[in-house]
């Protein structure tokens, strides 16, 4: 029974006034008397948010399910339902199949490289410290998670637009680094615009933007661990590497597994960065997403049914990812509670 | 003598090995974590940087050397960054959106989260795994169907639209976050507030709010980030609207191509970056703290 329903409030006036005291206690009233205050209070707290929330996150996304099985093209109130006519055009559209593999590599490789590198950067601040005594972190391991943070606060747009000048084949900070090196042979190399290093530069630039958070996000979980398993841990003779596989990555195993769904969900859609970097989906489409041809197809070509069917095979993939990623957390056994 | 040496090599075997270990495998470790973390801040802090420098450089300067500083510090870029690019009224348009999106957001998903975690009425189930789908499925799928349901409400090209949109979007993670806040607060405050004579919206507003505002904090941070830097959404039900920051910026260096001002376009990009970044640096205790609330659950 929750506190709730025994709960009684000065304002519910009329039967619990009137009731005897002699009245058995046990009774439990199912229906309050319904106030002005607690219409009111329902109807504003639960309605106005509700009210919102359906018009415009929930009723968009049932819609879209609907209007993938039309061959709907905008503007006219024509449309006619053609089943699953447009998945069979998605599906034999080879740059939609080029954006699916893309997005597909982006899936495999950048929630990996962003969690192994912000683990191992998390790591060392919080366990670099002397291995003797109390355990400590690394000295002003306060500065390099507030600089490593910095790349968050800034919008991903600005990230892309900042990045691509960065690449810049003549005037770009990257290239002149290297020729300063004395590597000539990129004097005026075009990283985005050659299609062997388009997507590798692209991921850095998202690594690059998430690395501080998730090492945030990992520090406050390493954090979380009593000193006293560490402690133990040492006296057992494990070693600095050793501690940090068997002790700290099982114990903040939930942290890397949200991680890895966020960085999985963001690397399905990256339309951000890719519309900053490379608008027109790179050299070859090496690095067109799924999102981005939805956009173009849906405000650009007009075509809102195929675009819908588009979204939905969208949101199909970020499904399975996320069943993955819990599965396999799961089999290899995540749900275990390791800190007993 | 040999006694006192004895005493001697006693506290040193029983002092060394701890200073001994202290200066060696712990220096190493020590000097390559700091090593590896210091090239990681480099790596953040160099585009920054080189990005603040290039802003005051023509483009012929920039191109000339990447790495040389600005011949003399004008701020002209800036000038024509802000009022002839228009990043000047974009940034405005991004406070009024932001920020009327943001307190709309924390009261109604308090609200929403109060009610939710701490009433049972039937429903309750249905409409938390309705906030939970519209946490799960991606922004995209909505994204079609929105823009017509926006043309048809006249809120099309609209701020009012674009701060209602924002709302919609960012009331699932309002709500998920306090939900578990409120359950947390004890009951019994609840009860004495009404034992007190609060009707229900009194003892939300003058009790539970205030009990909150740790949460509150903590998810408002989160919210502004996210709203401020939303590109997707401007992008495609904004398209003809009064642009916001994200959006301006992202035209601004759309018609680069064409009318080559690179200086201008770095001096938007700091403008952009800069506002937030010292916002954050001031912040920064709070936001960690906030980060290892939000994750401990």
């Amino acid at each position: 029974m929750t506190p709730v329903k025994t709960r009684t409030s000065r304002n519910d006036v009329g039967p619990t006034a009137v009731v005897p005291e002699s009245a058995p206690p046990v009774v439990r009233r199912r229906r309050k008397p319904l106030t002005w205050d607690k219409v009111s209070f329902f109807g504003v707290f639960l309605g106005l948010p509700l009210a919102i929330y359906i018009v415009f996150v929930i009723s968009p996304f049932a819609q879209a399910f609907y209007y993938s099985m039309t061959d709907w093209s905008g503007f006219s109130s024509k449309m006619n339902f053609i089943g699953l006519e447009n998945y069979r055009k998605i599906f034999t559209d080879d740059i939609f199949m080029k954006a699916l593999g893309n997005n597909i590599l982006l899936v495999i490789f950048l929630p990996i490289i962003t969690i192994i590198l912000s683990l191992v950067l998390a790591t060392l601040v919080t366990v670099g410290g002397s291995s003797k005594g109390q355990i400590k972190g690394l000295r002003n391991s306060s500065f390099y998670r507030v600089v490593s943070f910095f790349p968050y606060t800034i919008p991903a747009i600005a990230i892309g637009i900042m990045w691509g000048q960065i690449y810049d084949p003549s005037g770009g900070l990257l290239n002149g680094m290297l020729t300063s090196l004395g590597l000539d042979q990129f004097k005026s190399y075009a990283w985005l615009g050659d299609k062997s290093t388009a997507m590798i530069a692209t991921m850095f630039v998202i690594v690059w933007g998430f690395v501080g958070f998730y090492m945030v996000l990992f520090v406050a979980g390493i954090k979380g661990i009593p000193a006293e398993t560490f402690e133990a841990a040492r006296i057992d003779g494990a070693g600095r590497f050793r501690t940090a596989v068997s002790i700290t990555i099982p114990l903040i195993r939930d942290n890397i597994q949200t991680a890895y769904i966020y960085m999985g969900i963001l690397a399905l859609d990256a339309f951000v960065y890719m519309a900053a970097l490379n608008p027109g989906g790179g050299p070859d489409n090496s690095t067109l997403v799924m999102a981005q041809q939805l956009f173009f197809t849906a405000f650009t070509k007009s075509q809102f049914g195929l675009a819908s069917a588009m979204g939905v095979v969208l949101a199909i993939a970020t499904l399975i990812f996320s069943g993955i990623v819990f599965l396999v957390n799961r089999l290899t056994g995540g749900d275990k509670d390791v800190s007993n | 003598m040999t006694s006192k040496l004895a005493s001697e090599q006693r506290t040193s075997l029983h002092f060394n090995p701890s200073k001994s270990a202290t200066t060696t495998s712990d220096k190493v470790v020590g000097a390559v974590s700091h090593t590896a973390l210091t090239i990681w801040s480099l790596i953040v802090i160099l585009p920054l940087l080189w990005t603040f420098m290039s802003s005051f450089k023509t483009s012929s300067e920039i191109f000339a050397s990447p790495f040389a500083l600005p011949s003399q510090w004008r701020f002209d870029n800036y000038l024509r960054a802000w009022s002839e690019a228009g990043i000047g009224s974009y940034f405005l348009n991004s406070v009024i959106v932001v920020g009327s999106a943001l307190v709309i957001v924390m009261v109604l998903g308090a609200m929403c989260a109060y009610v939710l975690a701490r009433y049972t009425f039937p429903g309750s189930r249905a409409i938390y795994y309705l906030m939970l789908a519209g946490l799960t499925f991606p922004i995209f799928l909505a994204m079609v169907p929105l823009f017509f349901i926006m043309k048809n409400l006249g809120l099309l090209n609209t701020l009012p639209g674009l701060i209602l949109v924002y709302v919609g979007f960012a009331l699932p993670f309002t709500v998920f976050f306090l939900f578990s806040f409120f359950k947390s607060l004890p009951f019994e405050i609840g009860e004495a507030a009404s034992l007190d004579g609060a009707g229900e919206w009194r003892t939300f507003f003058q009790v539970m709010l205030p009990m909150a505002k740790p949460g509150l904090a903590s998810v408002a941070i989160f919210n502004f980030l996210g709203l401020w830097n939303q590109f997707l959404i401007p992008v495609a039900i904004n398209a003809a609207g009064p642009r916001v920051l994200s959006q301006g910026l992202a035209a601004f260096a759309g018609q680069m191509g064409y009318a080559v001002d690179f200086g201008a376009l770095f001096a938007a990009v700091t403008v952009t970056v800069v506002p937030v970044l010292i916002v954050y640096v001031i912040f920064q205790r709070q936001l960690q703290g906030s980060v290892s609330q939000g994750t401990s659950k």
